[in-house]
């Protein structure tokens, strides 16, 4: 049968093992992503069935992973690092922002860096600190990077093996939260066909307001307007999925419609997604605006102990608050 | 030069007449390889703190071969300089004094190894047969590098201080992965950073990936003894090539301005790395003659007996009096190389000024190998604007 039900991160796995199945020049790396699987088993079995030349467990330094994916890229190869949580990412920041978002700029196109660096992000999994943040902002900042992010199964299994097939470096954010969610995923679809990478998707039709959103936010958003019809009014909910490039294409026509629009994301909001968002909204949809865009997100403070990260994530009801907001403007 | 292997490094063999004891104790260090003094006296073999002996074998064509290219590459550097000063080239890291450094190891590449620059390595760069234009783009301001590593071997400048190291790792793994070493004709990898880099922790990350994956790479330090304003005793306190040992492979200091012995010991560190025997550290104790760059002024820092100190050791003062001293080459010879490097000199001058500077939308190209919408909005946006001052006097 072609679909399956899998939870999101038996989705990557399963996309990770296809790229692997076809293409020789793609390589796995990262701590602890052999024998262990990663420590949310996203690679697990994969060392089994490929050998250790081709999912590597690295040494525990994570601009090592960086620095030699990018030596592996220039012989060939098209390297899939896992970086084990977002907060451990910042060692390879200059690595990534440096030479891998950079190397095909300055060779004027004579060296491609086909590179995907797998960070699981966010937060609401009641972890210690550096385990829950949300960092994109610092590569959707970077030109020559690529991000995207992925919210459901079906997307995390067709979009890892659309960014492995990608010449870009692309940043690969998983919701982690959202791991263990599951979903219908058609695994025979060809790749070829799939909905492009870089572009958002309308996953749920409304006229009242547009909700952005993405990653671990657009089960967020989609329960906000769920409750929302309850009482009578229909929102759009917008998963984003590719944050650099941003597609607003669909946000536009949207908010052309319906004159709100609400942003949601878990990282603070201080020169956030939100904020370049909020600002092409505004230049493209200027008249049809009944409120400004308004921004649910993250608080400007490092990400608090876990005992109080409900009060810190957007939920339901501050999205709901928000969307209230738009309307009494 | 000619092909071939002149360089017959050897393991336990026993010790030539003229061993590399007597030579060291005038240089005053021990630890140091050295097969041809200061003052241009041949040594017959050296040996390496591991018991390598190291000799070289050349005839007195690729002797005189060697010879022409540390003039040149003194000389193209020199004008190089030169152009900075007119304003021509916006900076230029001189490699004075580091000639015998990187002609040696330059030259004990063989075709398909590949190296790793920092910004300094316009010697190596020349050795690998690259036109000495191509990196003046990048200090003259009109690209950032854009020449194609695999084209030429030889990886675009780095100037993140150590980065490349990582780099050069990661591309031996991939030559261990695809199978390329275990051979005489195997592959090599050669990275270059200085005595500064060995404190970055890209640098040593390096060190640990290349010896746990017993990647096919030859570290080469040259250790200039600055980095700008810093001397070396503020980067360590144990001489660098013993750093190797804690890593898990070897490391050897050679002097740095004998181009022989550095000849020996890299091309021996590259067998050794296609062979499949790992990764080594080769340590290049030299001087940076010049600044650190155009921008920097030494005198600040450093004091002018020191300078001359090493002047006295310099790479091709000694190669001259060996040469002379031999009956390898005459006067006439060296007048003959004096003459073709004022001629690259002067041809190179005039390929740096005739470099057109690129049109400004240019900047807009190959951000992301198949383009972005974003960009496109950008760059129409811009040509507009552009198009507006059309007509007016600016």
């Amino acid at each position: 049968m072609a679909t399956e039900t899998l939870t999101l991160g038996k989705a990557l796995n399963t996309g990770l093992r296809r790229a692997l199945e076809n293409d020789p020049k793609v390589v796995i790396m990262g701590e602890d992503v052999g024998k262990l699987g990663g420590v949310f088993r996203i690679t697990d079995g994969l060392q089994k069935d490929f050998g250790d030349q081709r999912v590597i467990d690295t040494p525990l330094a994570e601009s090592g992973i960086i620095g030699t994916a990018v030596g592996l890229a220039i012989r060939g190869y098209r390297p899939v690092c896992e970086i084990q949580f977002d907060g451990f990412v910042y060692p390879a920041y200059d690595q990534i922002v440096s030479q891998v978002a950079k190397m095909h700029y300055r060779s004027q196109g004579k060296v491609r860096i086909p590179m995907v660096i797998r960070i699981p992000y966010g937060g609401g999994i009641g972890a210690v600190e550096h385990h829950s943040e949300s960092p994109e902002a610092y590569f959707a900042h970077t030109a020559g990077l690529k991000v995207v992010t992925c919210a459901n199964p079906q997307d995390a299994y067709v979009m890892i093996q659309q960014a492995i097939a990608s010449d870009d470096p692309i940043v690969f954010l998983e919701p982690k939260r959202r791991y263990w969610e599951k979903g219908p995923v058609d695994l025979e679809a060809p790749l070829s066909e799939a909905y492009p990478l870089h572009s958002a998707r309308v996953v749920r039709p409304g006229t009242a307001a547009t909700v952005l959103a993405y990653g671990p936010m657009v089960r967020v958003a989609l329960d906000a307007a769920t409750a929302a019809a309850e009482d009578g009014r229909e929102l759009e909910v917008i998963d984003l999925r590719t944050l650099s490039p941003l597609d607003l294409t669909a946000a536009y026509e949207s908010v052309k419609r319906t004159g709100r629009c609400v942003v949601v994301h878990e990282a603070p909001g201080n020169l956030g997604m939100g904020s370049e968002i909020a600002a092409r909204i505004t230049e493209e949809c200027f008249y049809s605006l009944e409120a400004p865009v308004l921004r649910v997100t993250g608080f400007d403070t490092p990400y608090p102990a876990s005992r109080v990260e409900e009060e810190y994530l957007p939920d339901l009801d501050r999205v709901l608050d928000a969307v209230d907001r738009a309307f009494g403007w | 030069m000619a092909k071939g292997d002149p360089g017959v490094p050897t393991r336990g063999r026993r010790a030539a007449p003229r061993s590399k004891q007597a030579a060291s104790a005038a240089a005053g260090d021990p630890e140091l390889v050295q097969l041809l003094t200061a003052e241009g006296e041949r040594i017959e073999s050296a040996t390496g703190p591991d018991g390598t002996e190291y000799r070289v074998d050349f005839t007195d064509e690729e002797y005189r071969g060697l010879y022409r290219d540390l003039v040149l590459v003194r000389k193209l550097d020199a004008e190089a300089t030169a152009l900075q000063r007119q304003g021509e080239l916006g900076l230029w890291a001189s490699l004075l004094g580091q000639e015998a450094a990187q002609v040696g190891s330059g030259r004990a590449l063989r075709t398909q190894d590949m190296a790793f620059p920092t910004y300094r390595e316009h010697g190596v760069l020349y050795c690998r047969g690259i036109d000495p234009i191509m990196p003046l783009g990048l200090f003259r301001g009109v690209d950032q590098g854009g020449w194609d590593p695999n084209e030429f071997k030889f990886n675009m400048y780095t100037i993140v201080i150590g980065a490349q190291t990582l780099h050069a790792t990661g591309y031996a793994m991939g030559v261990a992965i695809d199978g390329k070493t275990g051979t005489d004709d195997g592959e090599a990898v050669i990275a270059y950073f200085g005595d500064g880099a060995t404190s970055q922790g890209d640098v040593n990350e390096a060190f640990v990936w290349a010896s746990v994956f017993n990647a096919p790479l030859v570290f080469f330090c040259q250790n200039n003894q600055y980095a700008i304003s810093e001397p070396l005793e503020r980067q360590t306190r144990v001489p660098l090539y013993r750093r190797a040992g804690g890593y898990g492979f070897p490391g050897v200091r050679v002097d740095g301005n004998d181009v022989l012995a550095t000849y020996a010991v890299t091309r021996h560190a590259l067998d050794n790395a296609r062979l499949g025997q790992g990764p080594s550290l080769i340590e290049a104790y030299t001087y940076r003659m010049g600044a650190h760059t155009t921008s920097d002024d030494p005198t600040r820092y450093r004091i002018a007996s020191e300078v001359e100190a090493w002047q006295a050791k310099d790479p091709i003062a000694r190669m001259k009096a060996f040469l002379t001293k031999q009956q390898i080459a005459d006067e006439s010879f060296f007048t003959e190389i004096d003459e073709q490097a004022r001629t690259e000199s002067v041809h190179l001058r005039e390929r740096v000024l005739n470099m057109p500077n690129p049109e400004p939308v240019t900047m807009f190209d190959h951000v992301y190998p198949h383009g972005s919408p974003e960009l496109d909005v950008q760059r129409a946006q811009f040509t507009k604007y552009m198009e507006s001052f059309e007509g007016s006097a600016h």
